[in-house]
């Protein structure tokens, strides 16, 4: 059952082949043998898991199941889940069980997928090797000397060791891209405004973006199908339709020009990297596309760009964090900027105390 | 450019961050080559370049100025280290 991917788990499912309380009973049993040895999670909901899949059993025998009814996924820790420890993969929110569902968590919810828990990742998603996390590293299924990328490295290892047909990530500077190519898996960051970032914790807001980690691009479009769209309490969602992506997987590719950025291929790409990419682009060529090379000659300031931004809308939305509302609290303190001061020295780790302090140089840089 | 450890301690203070005395160096230093990486920016020629708030050309939208929200004061609460009649509770500001 575990290699099936979701569409083929989709259709198993609705032939009777099995339920999704056998499923979810394989996946799960899955996941307690293998997962401590990965690390991929911070919680997992079994309980809750079996009670959705009883529920989206009874659904599909009421003749109420669509594609998504019964299929077993996990979210990133930086997702609120009702009711479910939302961590962060942070000491800071060791404690911080969300009162509310993140509009992504709810779609996803009411399509009938049953969730087993909540997956391991950089703290604050922060980091591109899974290695800071509070909750410890993520090793890489298929080589366990070695990381399975970050930030969303819990959600790719346990999407690769075939703990989980699919998952959910979060990308701000490629962290869904990278664990998705360290784990041999499908990683799509959807165009900024696709997917609402209503209850998934802020990092660089204006970069924040919700997708998918699946094994093909059918399981992508499936997901992705319901988790995007224009959400009001997302100031940025876009006001877009969103289409039936599973409908074109199969189109032709004529007509369609794909432009190649000359700049990405300089000296500092590794050979095997260079070489699955070209192959990308002959199989591109193959379906039809044009492929035209293109220059980005402002290439090279994208990431110092990156390091202006990220760290200043960091070190703002990471201003939360004070110990009032929710999360750690400092148990000794002298005053209140004393108890801020220590309850955010010993909440956060290094990684994240970096950015804050280059996002706060950014901000106070001539004041 | 080096920060000095006044300015590093300064800047910890603005971040409301604790950090210790041994590690004010290290993360100097880690602050000083980002400042000396991200420095290249002020040579790129920004004379035509409008400023983006939105890579979609969307407007920022409004709504109106209704009550949304209901109240869910003690589920939240729940998640508070220290509440005392439904109010959140700090070290004494005012004497």
């Amino acid at each position: 059952m575990h290699d099936k991917t979701i569409s083929q788990l989709s259709s198993s499912l609705q032939s009777g082949d099995f339920s999704s309380v056998e499923l979810t009973t394989h996946l799960l049993d899955r996941v307690e043998r293998l997962g401590p040895h990965l690390n991929a999670f911070v919680t997992v909901t079994s309980e809750l898991a079996l009670e959705q899949a009883r529920a989206a059993d009874q659904r599909r025998a009421a003749g109420d199941a669509g594609p998504l009814n019964g299929i077993p996924i996990v979210h990133k820790d930086l997702f609120c889940t009702d009711g479910v420890l939302t961590t962060c993969g942070s000491r800071i929110l060791d404690n911080f069980v969300s009162p509310y569902d993140a509009t992504v968590v709810g779609k996803l919810k009411e399509a009938g997928t049953v969730m087993l828990g909540k997956t391991n990742m950089d703290e604050f998603a922060m980091g591109s090797s899974n290695e800071n996390s509070s909750f410890g590293p993520v090793k890489n299924p298929w080589d366990d000397t070695r990381v399975p990328g970050g930030s969303s490295g819990g959600s790719a290892a346990a999407v690769a060791a075939r703990l989980l047909p699919g998952a959910t990530g979060t990308d701000t500077g490629g962290s869904i891209r990278q664990p998705a190519a360290l784990t041999g898996i499908t990683g799509l960051k959807p165009t900024y405004g696709r997917v609402s970032r209503y209850g998934m914790v802020a990092f660089a807001s204006s970069l924040d973006q919700a997708g998918t980690l699946t094994r093909c691009a059918e399981d992508a479009a499936m997901m992705l199908g319901t988790m995007a769209g224009f959400d009001p309490r997302d100031s940025t969602s876009a006001e877009k339709d969103v289409p039936d992506y599973r409908a074109t997987l199969d189109d032709s590719l004529d007509g369609l020009r794909i432009g190649v950025p000359a700049e990405f291929f300089d000296d500092g790409l590794m050979p095997a990297n260079k070489t699955a990419v070209e192959e990308a682009i002959r199989e591109l060529e193959k379906l039809g596309a044009k492929i035209s090379e293109i220059h980005l000659p402002n290439l090279g300031l994208s990431v110092p760009t990156y390091y202006v931004v990220a760290p200043a809308e960091c070190s703002s939305n990471l201003s939360r964090f004070d110990g009032v509302r929710f999360g750690h609290r400092a148990e000794e303190y002298d005053d209140l900027t004393d108890m801020y001061k220590k309850t955010r020295g010993q909440g956060f780790g290094a990684e994240v105390k970096r950015r804050i302090m280059t996002g706060t140089y950014v901000l106070s840089a001539g004041y | 450019m080096s920060l000095s450890r006044n300015e590093m301690n300064n800047i910890a203070h603005l971040a409301r961050l604790e950090i210790a005395e041994e590690e004010v160096t290290a993360f100097a230093d880690n602050l000083s080559r980002i400042i000396d990486f991200v420095e290249q920016l002020s040579q790129a020629n920004t004379d035509d370049v409008l400023p983006m708030a939105h890579p979609l050309d969307m407007v920022q939208r409004l709504r109106a100025d209704e009550v949304t929200e209901t109240d869910h004061h003690q589920k939240f609460q729940q998640n508070a280290s220290s509440v005392e009649e439904d109010l959140y509770l700090v070290p004494k500001v005012l004497e």
